[in-house]
C-alpha cells in the first residue's frame, strides 16, 4: 500500500499556544558549556521587515559527529549525555531568533564523502504554507565547506555564501530572508 | 529491506510525493504568502544521514492530561465535547510509533488564547486550546477537546477561517517534518478559505477533513471524529546520486 502525505499547512499566527510550554527550547547545551556557540539572526519578510510570528527549529549532531537517532549505527562516536541535537524557538519582537550549541562534528555525506560541519534548519510561520529548509554552514571551516558535497555542488558563489553563518558578536549570526535580493538559500528536503 | 546506513553511505531517502500534495509556497488569495513565500526556486537537498535522522522529541515531557484539553483546567470548557483521534502512518501505510502529535486550535467561541487574536468573542477560562501525545505501537493518537469555533481574519472582506485544529507531527526524521491543520466535515466556510484551497488537488484537500465517527462516539458523552495523518514514505533502496 502507497499512501501520499498529507498537504502541509501554515502554522499560522498563534503557533505558541501549541508549541511554547516545556516545549520550546533554545538551549541545546547550557550556558556553562565549554564550547557553546551563541546562533542567532533576524528574519525578514520580502520587503525586508522582521517576521515576529516564525518559528525555527534546528537538527545536527553533536560535535563527535554522531546524531542522537537509531539510524545513526556509528556505535564507536559517542553520545553525549543531555544533548540530542534539537532545538526549537520562536522570533520576538524584532524578528530575531537565537540558540546556544554547539559546533556538530563532521558526518558522511551520501558518496562517502565527509560532510562540513552544518545544522538543519526548518522556518515555519504565517504566509508559509510549508516550512522552509535551509543549512547553516561555519566560517571557521573554510576548507571543509570547499569540499563540502553539496556546497561545492551549487555555482553561484552567493548561493553558497548564503549558507555560511558570519561570525558577529562573540557568536554567529544567520539572517533568514524569506524573500527578495538577499533571498536565504532555501532547499526542497 | 534494504540496508540503510553502512557508516553513512548507503541512505535509502525519503520518497519527494510531497510536492505532488502540497500548496505551493506562494499562493496569492493567501495574503501573507506573497511577501513570505521565495522567488528562487528551490535546490534539492538530497537526503544523508542528516535528514533521515530526525528528533526524538517530547518523551520525558508529555503530562498526564496532555491529552485531554477539557481537563487542564479547575472547570470543563464551553462547547461541544469531542474525540479526535486517528493513526499516524507513513507512506507504505505503517504505523509510526511513538512520535510527537501536538495540536492547538480556537476556543468554541472562535477565539485563541493569544495576545495577537484581537477576535471580539470571549476567552474561556477553562480553555488553552493545546494538547499533545505520542502514538501508540499501533500508531494511534487519541485527544479529548472541544469543537473550535470558525473565526474572522483580515485575509479579505468578511474572510472566516473554516473550522480547524492545528497538528504538528515529527515523524522519524528531519525529512518527515509536517505541520498541517485538520478541518471538520461540511464546513460552510471551505469555499472562501484560500488556506484550506492552498492544497490544490481537491482529492488531497478532501484528506484534510476529518470523518465523523460514530463507532468511536462515546454514548451520552462526546461525538468522535477520526483523522488519518501520512507522513512521506521511503524509498525502498538507496538511491543512486
Amino acid at each position: 500500500m502507497r499512501l501520499y502525505p498529507t498537504p502541509s499547512q501554515t502554522v499560522g499566527p498563534y503557533f505558541h499556544i501549541g508549541t511554547d510550554d516545556g516545549f520550546i527550547r533554545g538551549e541545546l547545551v547550557a550556558p556553562d558549556h565549554p564550547d557553546a556557540v551563541r546562533l542567532f539572526g533576524t528574519v525578514r519578510d520580502g520587503e525586508g521587515a522582521p517576521i515576529n510570528d516564525s518559528m525555527i527549529e534546528i537538527w545536527q549532531a553533536n560535535s563527535a559527529g554522531r546524531y542522537a537517532h537509531p539510524e545513526d549505527v556509528r556505535d564507536d562516536l559517542p553520545l553525549e549525555e543531555g544533548f540530542d541535537g534539537f532545538g526549537r524557538t520562536h522570533t520576538d519582537d524584532d524578528g530575531r531568533y537565537e540558540f546556544l550549541t554547539v559546533k556538530p562534528g563532521v558526518v558522511p555525506g551520501r558518496d562517502g564523502r565527509p560532510q562540513a560541519p552544518h545544522i538543519d534548519v526548518s522556518v515555519f510561520a504565517r504566509g508559509l504554507l510549508k516550512r522552509l529548509v535551509t543549512r547553516i554552514y561555519f566560517p571557521d571551516e573554510a576548507e571543509a565547506n570547499e569540499a563540502d558535497p553539496l556546497l561545492s555542488s551549487i555555482e553561484d558563489a552567493a548561493t553558497r555564501a548564503a549558507l555560511v553563518a558570519v561570525a558577529d558578536d562573540g557568536g554567529l549570526r544567520f539572517d533568514i530572508n524569506l524573500q527578495g535580493d538577499r533571498e536565504t538559500t532555501f532547499f526542497a528536503v | 529491506m534494504a540496508q540503510r546506513v553502512t557508516r553513512g553511505v548507503q541512505i535509502a531517502g525519503y520518497r519527494r510525493d510531497d510536492v505532488e500534495v502540497d500548496p505551493p509556497y506562494l499562493h496569492p488569495d493567501y495574503v501573507a504568502t506573497r511577501t513570505r513565500s521565495p522567488k528562487r526556486p528551490l535546490l534539492l537537498l538530497p537526503h544523508t544521514l542528516s535528514e533521515v535522522t530526525g528528533p526524538v522529541y517530547g518523551h520525558d515531557r508529555i503530562g498526564e492530561l496532555d491529552h485531554d484539553l477539557t481537563r487542564q483546567h479547575d472547570g470543563e470548557p464551553i462547547g461541544e465535547r469531542i474525540i479526535l483521534h486517528g493513526r499516524v502512518l507513513d507512506g507504505d501505510g505503517r504505523p509510526v510509533r511513538g512520535t510527537l502529535v501536538e495540536i492547538w486550535q480556537a476556543n468554541s467561541a472562535g477565539r485563541y488564547k493569544h495576545v495577537v487574536d484581537g477576535h471580539p468573542a470571549p476567552l474561556d477560562p477553562n480553555f488553552t486550546g493545546a494538547g499533545r501525545c505520542l502514538t501508540d505501537d499501533e500508531g494511534n493518537y487519541r485527544f479529548i477537546t472541544i469543537k473550535p469555533g470558525a473565526y474572522p481574519w483580515p485575509n479579505h472582506p468578511n474572510a472566516w477561517r473554516a473550522q480547524h485544529v492545528h497538528f504538528s507531527v515529527f515523524g522519524p526524521a528531519f525529512a518527515t517534518r509536517l505541520v498541517t491543520q485538520m478541518y471538520f466535515p461540511g464546513d460552510p466556510l471551505f469555499f472562501q478559505d484560500p488556506i484550506f484551497h492552498s492544497v490544490r488537488d481537491p482529492k488531497h484537500r478532501d484528506r484534510m477533513i476529518s470523518a465523523f465517527d460514530l463507532d468511536n462516539t462515546v454514548e451520552e458523552w462526546a461525538l468522535a471524529y477520526r483523522f488519518d495523518i501520512v507522513l512521506r514514505g521511503r524509498e525502498a533502496t538507496p538511491m543512486e546520486d
